[in-house]
């Protein structure tokens, strides 16, 4: 009759006890915090917590504790205003110079969940953007500026192959990709073979209509190769971001590939959203050009020269040829250059930069070279109705000097207007420079008051949803009322371990989400509680009852929770952002539901009714 | 305790006639709204920005005006909210399907920033367009996939003609509760979306739970008509389908009360969602059921679904 097998009491008990521990790191309060990361784990040690600990004496800054947690020196403070004061304080210390900084200090929340509970990888929950603040960015790259770039780098690379295996002939831009003409059959087929094993993601024809002199090779680069310069270009952003943003002294960023062409960014507690725009948003990158020295003085362009200015529009004329680009740069720190008495940018190349520009400065000493700084902003226009993203691009050369003499790996570039320029750029370009420029399509800023304000917002409505339901059902239903309630006491203790588990973020529409699960959850056990009666009415014992109402309700609650199973599914597979975590915390609150309104509420009946051999009535 | 008596023998389907009228009055109303009126589409869905701020002293809407259109915000629409006059919001619209960075919050406060009235982002939201339009597609998407993984699903369970009644009825509420707010012209975001596909859910739980009493009866009891079975199924589930509705109503309604502005248009249409689906799996399911001429026999040759129920715990 009614009595739940040992083996399932047994896991019911198992279930809620490791819900019990997994959702208890949510109680735990966050202590304001200062966290502070070197460039390497070696960078924290003890000589630094000293040194860190001094400071805040100094200043009478009140602190918890100073502890070196993995590779970072947490400093937990009372409050935030101490917090802000610390923080301050730690980063005159520790970087005394903004730009060139050594460490990274930025605010956060320490964990007060204690170690033994951590070491079995219960953690709370972690907030989402809406409910902490923050920024989120959404950026994308342009998948046509990708594939021409891809389409070029391929040009070089095989004019270089082609010469370096002494083979006469010429590379060309074809419709599809990169055409060789070579001067004989034999060399057509040596080259060909070449490529073959060196460029998998291009398909190479023989080209028709041969002559005795011509013979192509046409290239037709394949959706392959694209789709992996695009991967390429995507990781190389994101290295890229990643380094960039870890100068913002974010805490926890968030970065991460997002569909084909896009970069999820989200960087909770971010207060100055101006500085992180002006670094991820806009793309500084530049090009060393040699000054055509046949033009010098024009501002007529011969072939294989263009037409540049400088800032005051003076024309200059410059080869095309990029001798060094930003993307074979490694390091740019601003300097004053005492030469010039002028701000300047000290710059190192990497080998592929470096070999360029000794090869080019060996035979060009005492000629000119050129900075062009290339700034990309991102615009969106509208083309023929359709919207077309591209780039407001503004070339510039910022300096034209004479070659003093050979030089590679490192040089200076000088002629800055001033000192906030030079650091400016230099840290713009010292992250490396964005191998395909990024543009912003989606922003949203949420201020810190406005987070705290929602997650007491979210916390009131799951609560009051809560007390709403509890009172309701315990009048309603008496003694199984009172079942019930536990059942959805433990639903929610549920709910909150696994979120956590999973490592779940809240956000306002899973709070939200959480709150329609407990009416859910209700239904279930308003199924029970009926049948229940039903069976009651016409006739059955108590006990008989009881069995029966489970039994007959669980099929009905299968079907109505796998349908909203689907819903749930479905709003996370097509969704995204807040629908995401909406569904999330949907679908949990359904699973957990149909688990503890069949399973759980049954055992706690059983326990309650199951011994009770004669049982006259129900309090129902 | 009981609200509803557990002997009631309300006639509902001798109601379908004028049931019916209602239900396609809503959806001819809401049908006729939506390609009319429209939605209120929030920028989630059209791109745009809206940048809500906070100045230290009340803000001079007029002088706010006046520097956003000298610097380059022609057409910003700028609003005062909230009980003191600091907080402002400003609103860009795309132009020409054009979106610059100039839109982005930071640099609209910064054309308003001064030190004699320092102001602060409270909120900020930047789309671009063609996300909008993505967004908007996934909407569909969604909306799409649940209905066909419905209508799988309760063929799979039941049988065609329940699953034709019960998506025609969730569609119905979708198509009504979205005709809402192209009526009120309420703010359509991407929270109101979550919502209305949660309606979907809530819509389809709530009729599946009349069937599956339908078929129950169809199994057990013999020698009734089709349409006195639905009436006492109907009758059967009444009590749970009202507490649960009130219930789940309780619980979204706390949402609208104390979730705060970001979530009030979403509690908005799941409370219109639970009074309609309840309703709808009432007057609108079961007469589909009635008109689609289900019978006894529809259910019968799957005696295997009958052991499978009787093995569940």
């Amino acid at each position: 009759m009614l009595d739940t097998p040992s083996w399932k009491k047994i896991l019911i008990i198992l279930v809620m006890s490791w819900a019990l521990i997994y959702s208890v790191p949510n109680l735990f309060p966050q202590d304001p915090a200062v966290q502070i990361g070197g460039k390497t784990a070696a960078d924290v040690d003890e000589a630094l917590k000293e040194r860190v600990q001094g400071v805040l004496e100094k200043g009478k800054i009140e602190f918890k504790q100073i502890a070196i947690e993995k590779t970072r020196l947490m400093v937990r403070l009372k409050d935030e205003s101490a917090q802000s004061k610390a923080l301050k304080t730690i980063a005159a210390e520790l970087n005394p110079d903004p730009n060139n900084g050594t460490f990274t200090v930025a605010l956060n929340l320490a964990s007060t969940v204690p170690a033994w509970l951590r070491a079995i990888g219960a953690r709370p929950m972690s907030l989402g953007l809406d409910l902490q603040g923050g920024v989120h960015f959404l950026m994308e790259v342009s998948e046509l500026d990708i594939k021409a770039q891809n389409e070029t780098r391929l040009l070089e690379e095989i004019s270089v192959l082609l010469k370096g295996e002494k083979l006469r002939g010429t590379v060309t831009r074809g419709a599809d990709g990169p055409v060789a003409t070579l001067r004989s059959a034999a060399d057509r087929d040596r080259f060909a073979g070449l490529l073959l094993n060196r460029y998998p993601g291009v398909k190479f024809a023989l080209g028709v209509g041969a002559t005795e002199t011509a013979f192509p090779l046409v290239g037709t680069i394949l959706p392959e190769e694209n789709a992996r310069a695009i991967s390429t270009a995507i990781d190389a952003n994101l290295t890229t971001l990643r380094e960039r943003i870890n100068s913002l002294g974010v805490s926890e960023p968030l970065i991460q590939r997002q569909g084909v062409s896009r970069i999820a960014i989200d960087l909770p507690g971010l207060q100055d959203t101006a500085a992180a725009i002006k670094l991820i948003g806009s793309t500084a990158t530049l090009e060393y050009h040699a000054v055509d020295e046949t033009a010098r003085g024009s501002d007529k362009a011969p072939a294989g020269s263009r037409v540049y200015y400088d800032r005051q529009g003076n024309p200059v004329v410059l080869l095309r040829r990029v001798i060094a680009s930003g993307d074979q740069m490694v390091n740019a720190t601003s300097m004053f250059d005492s030469q010039t008495s002028t701000p300047a940018v000290s710059v190192t190349l990497n080998s592929t930069g470096a070999r360029r520009m000794l090869d080019f400065t060996q035979d060009n000493v005492g000629n000119g070279m050129a900075v062009v700084l290339i700034n990309k902003k991102p615009i969106e226009v509208t083309v023929d109705g359709k919207i077309v993203r591209s780039f407001d691009t503004k070339e510039e050369v910022i300096s034209v000097a004479t070659i003093n003499g050979v030089f590679g790996a490192q040089f200076q570039t000088t002629g800055l207007d001033s000192t906030e320029e030079a650091s400016d750029l230099a840290r713009s370009l010292k992250s490396g420079s964005l191998s395909a420029p990024l543009s912003i399509v989606e922003e949203r800023i949420i201020g810190p008051s406005l987070g705290k304000e929602n997650v007491e917002a979210g916390l009131t409505a799951v609560i009051f949803a809560f007390i709403f339901v509890l009172a309701f059902f315990i009048v309603y239903y008496k003694m199984f009322g009172v079942i019930t309630c536990v059942a959805l006491l433990l639903n929610l203790l549920l709910v909150f371990a696994v979120m956590s588990v999973l490592g779940a973020t809240v956000t306002l529409p899973g709070l939200a989400a959480i709150a329609l699960t407990v009416g859910m959850s209700v239904d279930a056990n308003v199924l029970i509680n009926e049948r229940i009666r039903e069976e009651l009415r016409s006739g059955n014992s108590p006990l008989s009852s009881i069995v029966a109402g489970y039994d007959k309700a669980s099929g009905t609650i299968l079907d109505a929770n796998v349908t909203a199973l689907l819903g749930g599914v479905a709003m996370f597979a097509f969704g995204s952002g807040p629908i995401r975590g909406f569904a999330v915390s949907l679908c949990v609150g359904i699973l957990a539901s149909l688990y503890t309104a069949v399973s759980v509420s049954r055992g706690i009946s059983s326990m309650i009714y199951g011994g009770k051999q004669k049982l006259a009535r129900l309090s129902i | 305790m009981e609200l509803f008596p557990h002997s009631s023998k309300i006639n509902f389907m001798h109601w379908r006639g004028p049931a019916l009228v209602v239900a396609v009055l809503l959806l001819v109303v809401a049908l006729i709204s939506l390609p009319t009126r429209g939605l209120n589409f929030a920028l989630d869905f059209t791109g745009g920005a809206l940048i809500e701020m906070k100045f230290e002293k009340p803000a001079d809407l007029p002088a706010i005006r006046k520097q956003l259109t000298e610097a380059k915000y022609p057409n910003a629409v700028v609003q005062n909210i909230g009980a003191d006059d600091t907080e402002v919001v400003v609103r860009l619209r795309v132009e020409d399907g054009k979106m610059s960075t100039d839109m982005l919050g930071t640099s609209v406060v910064s054309a308003l920033q001064s030190s004699a009235n320092p102001v602060q982002i409270v909120r900020s939201d930047f789309v671009g367009p063609q996300v909008g339009k993505e967004l908007a597609q996934q909407g569909i998407l969604a909306v799409l996939f649940v209905g066909i993984g419905f209508l799988a699903y309760v063929t799979l369970r039941f049988e065609i003609k329940f699953a034709i009644a019960a998506i025609i009825t969730t569609m119905h509420d979708v198509i009504v509760t979205v005709g809402f707010f192209s009526i009120t012209q309420l703010d359509f975001d991407l929270n109101v979306l979550a919502g209305v596909l949660s309606v979907m859910g809530y819509s389809i739980n709530d009729t599946i739970v009349v069937f599956d009493r339908v078929r129950e009866n169809f199994r057990t009891v013999h020698n009734i008509k089709p349409f006195d079975l639905l009436n006492r199924s109907v009758n059967q589930t009444l009590s749970r389908t009202v507490i649960t509705s009130f219930v789940a109503f309780l619980t979204v309604f706390a949402l609208y009360l104390f979730g705060g502005e970001p979530l009030k248009g979403m509690a908005i249409s799941q409370m219109l969602g639970i009074v309609i689906g309840t309703v709808s799996s009432i007057f609108i399911a079961c007469p589909l059921l009635l008109w689609l001429g289900v019978t006894r026999t529809d259910l019968l040759p799957r005696a295997r679904d009958e052991s499978d129920l009787e093995r569940r715990p």
